[in-house]
């Protein structure tokens, strides 16, 4: 059974490693917060300027000046840093944030990211989406395998771009991939979901090897 | 070296039509809410101007906006104003988009004298067309330029009478950059204090940057996402 938006950030919360400085983007990376293990360390960084994002507030603690990227109130936990703008995109763009998690339209078998723009509707903007995967150590996308049952994993993305060549991992309801030199490598499939349903789901080059295990989800 | 003003009339004096201003905030967060406001009752009109969103329809710079006293956004993320929307559908509104990062740092060149850089973002998307493209390290990035503005405006939580600033949390953001980043930077504040009564090891923004400062008023602080642990 494909999973649902709680269940794929926490396979996501399962990337995550001790130690690791991680940017969430919004949407079901927000939610990877949840699920990650109390026993692994992790400051949470918002590019609005924040490393130690906290829970959110209960109603007598919400505070207008603490924010996420989101816009949503949040609070900090002990040991927490604010900063400015510019140095917040320092830290990104110079390589120190270990792991970016966002979400996205398309991906490639390329890596690369369309997560930005949908011509003929709104256009929002970036925000720091472009800044995030041109210099993230490591970035998983979190994303719908197919939508109205068009791939959302392909051979080129057909949407504007927001990077190149940049994706290492992708999380969706039905799978984990990895992107490789020669295509997406098959790594998980979703509990009950077949190697074939997925296959069948999938425009860009897969590459399945072996048995493909289930999903864990703890 | 006394930097205040009377009041925000007085702080936005000399903007004039066809101005270049940039205006701190994520959000409607740390936005400066009295100079916006004054803004908005003047005639003043085809504006520049230089921050992160646009404001909502009736809060921030939705408000001149609205008023159509803004021809161009620099802008990274738009996404929270119809009217907006409509402007740019209408093509009265010119908007350029930024990656975030991009923009901030644009900003801080402005302010720091350095005319031009080189970010990886954008690199390969439609950000890139019309710039230079170069190769560090293996890794391509594009040239990006400085940013000034005729006027700052920036709000902070304190500040000094010699235009030291402070802010609060994440209501920092673009304000501390874009401080430095004005040939004018009007400083409003939620608390004035004297000179010598702010902690110096504290200080993000040095009162170098900063012509003129007052206390602002009424603060809103409008949340855009009021969202409560659940449980």
């Amino acid at each position: 059974m494909a999973l649902d938006k709680n269940q794929i950030a926490q396979r996501i919360a399962q990337e995550i490693n001790d130690g690791n400085y991680v940017n969430l983007g919004i949407g079901i990376p927000t939610l990877v917060a949840n699920y990650i293990p109390s026993n692994v360390n992790v400051i949470l960084q918002s590019e609005n300027g924040l490393l130690g994002i906290g829970p959110f507030p209960t109603d007598e603690n919400v505070d207008a000046d603490l924010i996420n990227a989101g816009k949503q109130t949040i609070t900090y936990v002990k040991g927490a840093a604010f900063f400015d703008s510019s140095r917040s995109f320092a830290m990104i763009r110079g390589g120190h944030v270990d792991l970016t998690i966002l979400g996205a339209f398309e991906v490639s078998e390329k890596g690369d990211i369309a997560s930005w723009k949908v011509p003929g509707k709104m256009v929002k903007g970036m925000g720091g989406a472009m800044d995030l995967v041109s210099s993230a150590k490591n970035i998983i996308v979190a994303m719908q395998h197919t939508n109205k049952g068009q791939s959302k994993i392909l051979k080129e993305c057909t949407l504007p771009l927001t990077g190149v060549n940049c994706v290492k991992k992708i999380v969706t309801d039905i799978a984990v991939l990895e992107v490789t030199a020669n295509g997406f490598k098959l790594l998980e499939r979703a509990p009950g979901v077949s190697v074939e349903e997925i296959i069948n789901s999938t425009e860009g080059k897969l590459i399945v090897e072996g048995e493909i295990p289930e999903m864990k989800l703890y | 070296m006394n930097k205040v003003v009377k009041n925000v009339y007085e702080a936005i004096d000399g903007i004039a039509n066809n101005m270049t201003l940039m205006v701190g905030g994520f959000g409607l967060c740390g936005i400066p809410e009295n100079s916006i406001l004054a803004l908005s009752k003047t005639e003043i009109k085809g504006l520049t101007c230089i921050s992160n969103n646009a404001g909502v329809d009736d809060f921030g710079l939705g408000l001149l906006l609205k008023n159509k006293q803004i021809s161009k956004m620099i802008s990274s993320y738009v996404g929270e104003n119809v009217e907006f929307e409509r402007q740019l559908l209408s093509g009265e509104l010119e908007v350029e988009l930024n990656p975030q990062g991009t923009l901030a740092e644009r900003i801080r060149a402005g302010g720091a004298g350095i005319p031009a850089f080189f970010v990886p973002a954008g690199y390969g998307t439609e950000v890139a067309e019309g710039k230079e493209v170069r190769e560090f390290d293996g890794k391509m990035h594009l040239m990006e330029t400085a940013l000034k503005a005729d006027f700052a405006i920036v709000k902070a939580w304190k500040g000094d009478t010699n235009g030291n600033l402070i802010y609060k949390y994440t209501a920092n953001n673009f304000n501390e950059v874009m401080a430095t980043a004005g040939k004018i930077t009007i400083a409003e504040v939620e608390e004035l204090v004297p000179a010598g009564e702010l902690d110096p090891n504290c200080i993000h923004t040095p009162g170098i940057y900063v012509q003129r400062i007052f206390k602002g008023e009424n603060y809103e602080k409008r949340i855009e996402q009021r969202t409560i642990k659940t449980q």
